[in-house]
């Protein structure tokens, strides 16, 4: 794979309709670039836990914690934000204010101011995740990359825009003073936004939809990552005519003679064999439409069960950038 | 209700059964997002209007062809005829999109004096929790059920829920709007707008002094000064909100309603579903059965898997009969995923033997006609 123009960018934001697999991506792409000794961290803000059912581990708390290792020493944390508790961290970082903060979860205070202003709870979970990006510890960053498992294409561009978002609510003051920082970091070179999507209708359409909402939102895209693809199992002069319904029966009756089974199934299997070459003709027809999109696409493929920790070191060595790559 | 169809242990659901009995009047499709909930709700809704039904389908989010099939061109509130409809047995079928702020709307106009109404819409917190509170779309589709079962036009009311990630949203995220536009936070906050200017500090508690304080640090003295107008004048409100939430609530409890759950044969939605049946029990909500979408099935049962693969191993090693090899592959790939499909199915259904199950096979390409959705209105009903 050539060199991705998005090798810059040391913030990864993974979205995609919800079912066609970000989180698996995005860990996936955190594990790929944590390879030769790197240090990446993972980032959840839904509250789904998806991250610790992936890696198989106990629920993650708000804290960052080493989940896997890569070749060469390279190390993958992650970390699931809670909007509260990043209220929190917030409040006692910059004004001091821990202990009221506690009090005021108690009377469910945070809860209501995060729920009134939902402008508000984006940009603390990508304060959050932009403090992450810019941590450095004796001149060095922390992180050499992060990762964040983003909410879905639908609300992507509104997730990201944090200062269109709260704009309309808070015009100076401390949010506002945020949220310029946050964006300053999301709208830069440091940041790639990847879709992730299947060949099916629906992704497609949403992952046009989200390319041109988040161009037009002048935020920086990454690739389009088109996840569990099959290659297609009828050889190749056989797909057109099949998926025209044409399939010779003939050759199927001898077929299945010769391998002892019923030539009585060749109707049957011919259907099915039709049905397939469809399937992979209106697959190819959104990889069309995912091309002209004019961005970097990597195909992935699609792995049978539940996806463990052996098929994400699968899935990482197809995303590691191609200077890496054995 | 007859057992053992696709080797399922399920009874069977029949859905003609549930939205053709006059007795029904509304038929909820809820599920996780992204299993085919509103083609569902559009193929019971377009199947009960040809067996003569008056029939309103209340969508949310269709997809761009589907609602396009459906006359839907316009997000307007107003439930319109769906041409291409069979009239034959008397039955019509309307369909409306939700448009969640133009409900909020209507009940603040509703509820206030029209200066109060104007000050409320142009608030920003306004503009901020009726466009996109998390719970706002749920509440509004339930006010709007309400609205339209009252108008009492309509034989039959089938309506789609949110897409939610959780569907335990949809029963829960109206009481969460109701209780937070009626709780305490809000007449803390209330306290300021009522007594006006600095004459309130002497009236609130300490924890509220702390609350300003803090709220005002994090967002600002402009945005407090919103947020208290804000509050203010929904004052006027408060109760109505909880008290609606509540009133539909008990609706979805009566014997006029039947909630179908709709899921597909993947964990994450058959997890959902399995939350969704659990707590409609626990709320005594009427269930009809479960309607499991995007069901794979094998076309030559007789036909496993292995054997294909075993004879077009053989096939291959003689070299002849390229063809039929891979026709073998294709069959035992999709008799795997088919087995795959009926086994998520089967787990299901160990958990809960009582719910009956209607199986609608996958299909190769999404449904945006009204012939599409009578296909699958035809699988419902078995």
């Amino acid at each position: 794979m050539s060199t991705r123009p998005w090798s810059e960018a040391r913030l990864h934001v993974v979205t995609g309709k919800g079912g066609t697999g970000k989180t698996t991506v995005a860990a996936a792409l955190a594990l790929a670039l944590a390879a030769g000794g790197r240090r990446t961290l993972v980032v959840e803000v839904e509250g789904r836990q998806g991250l610790a059912q992936l890696f198989d581990t106990p629920p993650l708390p708000y804290e960052e914690r080493r989940i896997a290792s890569a070749s060469g020493g390279g190390e993958v944390s992650a970390l699931a934000v809670d909007v509260e508790e990043a209220l929190l961290e917030y409040l006692a970082m910059f004004y001091n204010l821990r202990s009221a903060g506690r009090a005021l979860r108690r009377m469910g205070a945070v809860d209501f101011a995060t729920t009134i202003a939902p402008g508000m709870r984006d940009v603390l979970l990508t304060g959050k995740v932009k403090e992450a990006v810019t941590r450095t510890r004796q001149g060095h960053r922390v992180y050499d990359a992060v990762i964040l498992d983003a909410p879905p294409t639908g609300r992507i561009t509104r997730f990201l825009n944090v200062t269109a978002e709260v704009a309309g609510l808070a015009r100076v003051g401390p949010i506002k003073t945020q949220s310029d920082g946050v964006m300053a970091v999301l709208r830069s070179p440091q940041t790639a936004v990847h879709v992730v999507t299947l060949l099916e209708e629906m992704p497609v359409q949403e992952t046009v939809d989200a390319v041109s909402e988040l161009r037009a939102a002048h935020l920086p895209l990454g690739s389009v990552i088109v996840n569990m693809t099959r290659p297609p199992l009828l050889p190749e002069p056989a797909l057109a005519p099949a998926a025209a319904g044409r399939v010779d029966r003939t050759e199927l009756r001898a077929g299945l003679a010769a391998a002892g089974l019923d030539a009585k199934l060749a109707p049957t299997l011919a259907a099915e064999a039709v049905e397939h070459a469809e399937r992979w003709q209106v697959e190819d027809d959104n990889r069309d439409t995912l091309a002209a999109l004019g961005l970097p696409t990597i195909e992935l493929p699609f792995l049978p069960g539940p996806v463990d920790l052996g098929g994400l070191y699968e899935l990482a060595e197809l995303l590691r950038p191609a200077e890496e790559a054995a | 209700m007859t057992r053992g169809r696709n080797g399922s242990a399920a009874p069977h659901l029949d859905l003609d059964a549930v939205a053709h009995d006059p007795a029904t009047r509304i038929v909820v499709c809820c599920g996780s997002g992204g299993v085919g909930k509103t083609t569902t709700a559009a193929a019971i809704g377009l199947r009960a209007a040809e067996a003569g039904r008056t029939v309103v389908v209340l969508t949310i989010d269709p997809a761009r062809r589907l609602a396009q099939s459906m006359g839907l061109t316009q997000l307007d509130n107003t439930p319109r005829e769906v041409p291409g409809v069979d009239p034959a047995k008397g039955g019509e079928l309307h369909a409306m999109m939700l448009d969640m702020k133009r409900t909020f709307d209507e009940i603040v106009s509703a509820h206030s004096t029209p200066e109060r109404a104007e000050q409320i819409f142009a608030n920003p917190f306004y503009q901020s929790l009726s466009s996109s509170f998390s719970g706002t779309q749920e509440y509004m589709a339930m006010e709007k059920l309400s609205q339209l079962r009252a108008l009492d036009e309509w034989d039959l009311i089938v309506v789609d829920t949110p897409p939610s990630r959780s569907a335990l949203d949809f029963l829960d995220a109206p009481k969460r709007l109701g209780r937070f536009l009626d709780g305490r936070m809000l007449r803390l906050l209330l306290a300021p707008a009522r007594t006006g200017g600095r004459a309130y500090f002497k009236v609130v508690s300490a924890s509220f002094g702390l609350f300003t304080r803090v709220l005002t640090k994090i967002i600002g003295t402009d945005v407090l000064r919103d947020l208290s107008a804000f509050v203010g004048a929904l004052e006027t409100m408060f109760g109505g909100f909880r008290e609606r939430a509540q009133a539909t609530y008990e609706l979805l409890k009566t014997p006029g309603t039947a909630f179908v759950v709709v899921a597909a044969p993947e964990p994450a939605a058959l997890r959902e579903a399995s939350y969704f049946v659990d707590r409609l029990s626990a709320e005594s909500m009427p269930l009809a059965g479960m309607v499991l979408n995007r069901m794979r099935s094998s076309g030559a049962p007789k036909l496993s898997a292995g054997r294909a693969e075993v004879a077009a191993d053989a096939l291959d090693e003689a070299g002849t009969h390229e063809l039929t090899a891979a026709v073998l592959r294709v069959h035992a790939a999709r008799a795997r995923l088919a087995a795959g499909d009926r086994r998520m199915r089967d787990r299901f259904t160990s958990a809960h033997p009582e719910v009956p199950i209607a199986e609608v096979p996958a299909l190769s390409t999404d449904v945006h006609d009204l012939d599409g959705l009578r296909r699958i209105g035809t699988a419902l009903a078995g």
